[in-house]
Parts: C-alpha cells; structure tokens; sequence
C-alpha cells in the first residue's frame, strides 16, 4: 500500500509558547482505517488541524497524495474531509443549503443526486429543509458528516466522532466508515474511546504529549503488547499457592478458589503447558478454565504511564 | 500569500449566496430597519430643521442631506455587514472549513466584501429611492455618483472584513462602528457644509476622511463640494489600498485565523 498522508518533522509551538507537538512522522497508507489515540491534549487535534489547513505549523512538511500543503494548497484539501470535534454549523441555514454549500467551498459543481445520497445515507433526507438549529445533537453530528462528504473526499478525518452520541448512533458511524473504506477512502479517526479503535482501526498511532510514541497495526500491538490471563477454578480450594509455584507469579483469589496466571504473549515460554502439567503433578484440580486478552484499552494506559 | 492558479469561482459563488441569502433572510434588520431609520433623519432634519435653513449652495436643505444619508447608511451598514459575516463563523467555530477549502485568500476575500458590498449598494440605491418621493432630486454626474458608491462601499466593507477578524467579542465587534465611525460620519457633513464651520473647526473637520467621501457623493448629485473632487477621490482610493495592504497583512500572517 502506497502513503497517502506523509507529516514529516511537524512541530507546533502556540504563540503562547506552548508546544503542541514535537517533531511528529507519521505515514497514512492508502484505504486504511488509521486510529489516533491520546488523552486529551496530547496533540490529537492541532496535528488534525495543520493537515486541513486550519492552524499554521512552526515547521515541518506535510503532504496528501504528493501535494505540499502550502505549495499546492488546492490539490491537498480538495482530497480532505473533515469532521470536527466540536458540533460547528451556521444555525440558521437549511441541512441542504449547508450541504450544498461545502460542496460549492471546495469547487465541486452541483450535484443534487449525490448531495440527496449521502443525506439518505445519513438518514437526513427527511430533515434537508429543517433549519440546523432544530436538529438534535445527533442530527448535527450526521450533518456536520454530510458536510464533510459533499465534495467527495478521498481522505476523511473523524476528530472525536462519537463523543456524547448515542449508542444507536456510534454503530451507524462504524457501519458508514466501513462503507465508505470500501469505497477506498481512508479514514483518520481520533478517540479516546478506545473500543472504537478496537473495532474499527486497521493501524493504530498513540499520541502523547505531542509525540507520536507508537504506530503499529492494531493486530500487531495488541500481539505485541497484550496480555493474557488464564483463570483456573479449583475444584478444591488453596489456602495458599504452594512453594514449588512461586516461580509462575500466580495470584490467588481470596476465597482461594481461583487462580490467575497473567503472562505475555511475547514472552518466548509463557509456560501455560508447564504450568498446567505441574498443576497435576502437585494434585491442584480445577474444574474450569479461562483465558482473557487484555484490551487496547489497557494497552494505551500502558503506553500512556510509561512515558516519563 | 498564496496566488490562487485558477480561480475557484464556485467557493466564491457559494459564500456570496450565503451571505445574501441573509441578508433576505434577516429582510427587517438588513433593508427594512436602515429605511426607515433613514427616513427618520429624514422626517427630523429635512422637514424640522429643513424648515429654518432653506438652502446651501443653493441647493434646498432636503435634498442636500440625502447624498450624505446615503453615505452613513453605505459606511454602517458595509462595514457592519462585512464584520459581522467573518465573525460570526470565527463566533460559532465554522469558520474550520472555509480555513480547510481549497480557497484562496482573494477568493474569501472577493466573497465576503462583495457580498456586504452588494447589500450596502442595494440598500443605497433603496434610500435614494426612498429619498427622492421626499425631495426632488438631481444627479449631474450618474457615473461617478455609481463609482463614489461602489468605491466607498468595497473599501468601508473591507474595513469591516478587518473588524471582523480582529474582533474577539461581539462587544470590539461594535466598538469601531459606534465610537468611531458614527460620530465620524455626524461630524463629516452628511448634515451642513463644513464651510458652515468657524474656522478652527472647519481645519480639524479635514482630518476627518469621511468629509472627502461624502463631499465627493454630494458633488456626484449637484455639482458642488467642501473639498475638490480629486482629493476625494484620492483619498477613497489612500483608504482602499490602507485596506487592502491590512487584509493581505492579514492572510500572510494568519492572524487570529490560523494561529
């Protein structure tokens, strides 16, 4: 797969002389799903902004599909979509002047039967002569998306998309995110939800404090960095974990009905064998057994704490 | 700056139908309320005081006022349509994707003060209208009455499109327009002569540059004027560049848009 988004040595220091990003590399392939995940003020959002054209970096390049941001301006945000945070429209225009507009503002010519297709894929179609300012928080967030589609886009950015939406509401984003990367767009989507990632994301970057500390396929890191934990139920209980153990850092549930072995799936001897065969050997019977992986989630607050 | 190497028209297009979409949306505020405001003026210093003062320069005091009504209205109403159309999108936050379209800073430029140069215009040649079933009216020189117009109304709005940028409250967004430019407009002769006043003020009245605006309109009407014509030409067109230069200071630097 080919790069479609190359930021390269981006660095961003607000005239407040806070630096909102330090040097940041970063390679978007063609057609993926690409999640940016930090806490909130790790840069997410000023690295999103300077790729669109909305803040100037201090230095750096960036290009979309081998055109310079500044150099070819035009070519480069023509490819972009943008879906803010922040539920941002003009009140009082209609869902399909406003629609209409953004297609106008990046110099597409009309085109009532795609404009009318994306407000029914958004299910807006019902409400394309309601006035923004009368749709709920819901229907915003699809017509900020509508917006964002009009002019056909090939690369979408989704800072936050789902924040404070409804449950019924987030599955209709993923399945349309779904739709439209099998429509070879590719999509950058920033969270801090992380299950949305999990579902959703091909490649995963972790951002923090204004460095991109990871980037990694998401199956790859969660290989890489997750852990597994195999719960054992005994069939008798322990009231301590006997001293030919202590090697194998069990943990014992109060009860002592229970015991945990965490381990890494990199670890080159997770010694899940061993220890079940030593289990028998030293007549510890256990009635069920159960492995959990650990979750991006705890993957990311991982990542996160260990940055000094 | 970045040059634009081929205009996008429809970005133009689909923001200056915005902005007059609008202007008819909000019809009393944008054309109704500024009429009849005039006509206010109109009523109190054309009949009231049109009463005591029968003429200037021979010209009957109704129909002096009117290129001068028309003036205050053009510089209010441009500078505040053009202020207004920039802020309110920085107010709101839409203003992300303007920023993030292929649109060159001319493009948004040439959008918005023509949007609320075109509603000042309208809205001027409305007040003539209005204006002439109170007077009898006379244009002697139809080309440059237009060119005063549209001069005074691109540079007064592109004054606002500054305001409006620069603007961090809706209070600064006010500030310019109603201690600045309404008493400028009051003391600028859109009401007497300024060869009316004693002499020491009739010297401070030439720093005021609304004097050259609205001597140069009154002398597209009737031939006559405070100052000669061609400074006031100059001068509308020293204010137009002063202007421009700001707006272009503006797009380069990115101030209070980019950064």
């Amino acid at each position: 797969m080919s790069s479609i988004l190359s930021i390269s040595g981006v660095s961003k220091t607000y005239a407040t002389g806070f630096t909102a990003l330090k040097e940041v590399n970063l390679d978007i392939q063609r057609g993926e799903i690409f999640a940016l995940l930090g806490p909130n003020g790790a840069g997410k959002t000023t690295l999103i902004s300077i790729v669109c054209g909305i803040v100037n970096r201090s230095s750096g390049t960036v290009t979309v599909d081998g055109h310079d941001i500044n150099r070819d301006y035009r070519a480069a945000r023509s490819l972009i979509g943008l879906v803010p945070q922040e539920l941002t429209i003009d009140a009082f225009e209609s869902v399909w002047a406003t629609v209409n507009y953004s297609r106008g503002l990046f110099g597409r010519p009309a085109n009532a039967a795609f404009v009318e297709k994306v407000l029914r894929d958004l299910s807006l179609w019902d409400k394309k002569d309601a006035k923004a300012i009368t749709l709920s928080g819901g229907m915003k967030r699809r017509l900020m998306i509508a917006k964002a589609l009009s002019h056909e886009p090939r690369i979408l950015f989704l800072d936050e998309p789902t924040a404070g939406v409804d449950v019924e509401l987030r599955q209709d984003m993923w399945a349309m995110v779904r739709r439209l990367r099998e429509d070879g767009v590719t999509i950058i989507l920033t969270t801090h939800y992380i299950e949305e990632a999990e579902a959703m994301a091909d490649r995963v970057g972790v951002i923090n404090r204004g460095e991109i500390i990871l980037v990694e396929n998401k199956a790859e890191l969660m290989r890489k960095l997750g852990r597994k934990r195999l719960v054992l139920e005994l069939r008798n209980p322990l009231p301590a974990i006997p001293e030919a153990f202590s090697h194998y850092a069990l943990e014992l549930s109060g009860d002592g009905g229970q015991l945990t072995y965490t381990y890494d799936n990199q670890a080159e001897r997770p010694g899940v064998a061993s220890l079940i065969r030593d289990l028998e050997a030293g007549g510890i019977q256990f009635r069920d057994i159960d492995t959990q992986n650990s979750s991006l989630e705890e993957i990311f607050v991982n990542l996160v704490r260990r940055e000094p | 700056m970045n040059l634009p190497t081929a205009m996008n028209l429809r970005a133009v297009w689909a923001i200056y139908r915005v902005e007059m979409a609008r202007a008819f949306r909000t019809v009393l505020q944008s054309i109704v309320s500024p009429v009849i405001s005039t006509s206010l003026y109109f009523v109190v210093f054309g009949s009231a005081i049109g009463s005591r003062i029968t003429e200037i320069d021979g010209i009957s005091y109704g129909a002096f006022i009117v290129p001068g009504l028309i003036m205050l209205s053009l510089l209010t109403q441009s500078i505040s349509n053009a202020s207004f159309a920039i802020y309110f999108p920085k107010f709101v936050g839409s203003i992300y994707e303007l920023l993030s379209a292929p649109v060159s800073y001319l493009e948004i430029v040439i959008a918005y003060v023509g949007g609320a140069a075109t509603k000042s215009i309208i809205l001027g040649l409305i007040i003539l209208a209005t204006a002439s079933l109170f007077v009898p009216l006379t244009i002697l020189h139809p080309f440059w009455m237009v060119a005063f117009l549209v001069l005074t109304a691109v540079t007064f709005s592109l004054f606002g499109f500054i305001i409006g940028i620069w603007a961090k409250s809706f209070e600064q967004l006010q500030l310019v327009p109603l201690l600045i430019i309404t008493p400028l407009t009051f003391l600028g002769g859109s009401f007497y002569s300024i060869n009316m006043l004693p002499g020491i003020w009739r010297t401070v009245t030439l720093f005021n540059p609304v004097v050259y605006l609205i001597s140069g309109f009154r002398w597209s009407f009737y031939g006559k004027s405070d100052v000669s014509v061609g400074i006031s030409l100059g001068m509308t067109v020293v204010f137009l560049a002063i202007c421009i230069t700001i707006v272009a200071w503006i797009f380069r630097t990115g101030y209070r848009l980019r950064n």
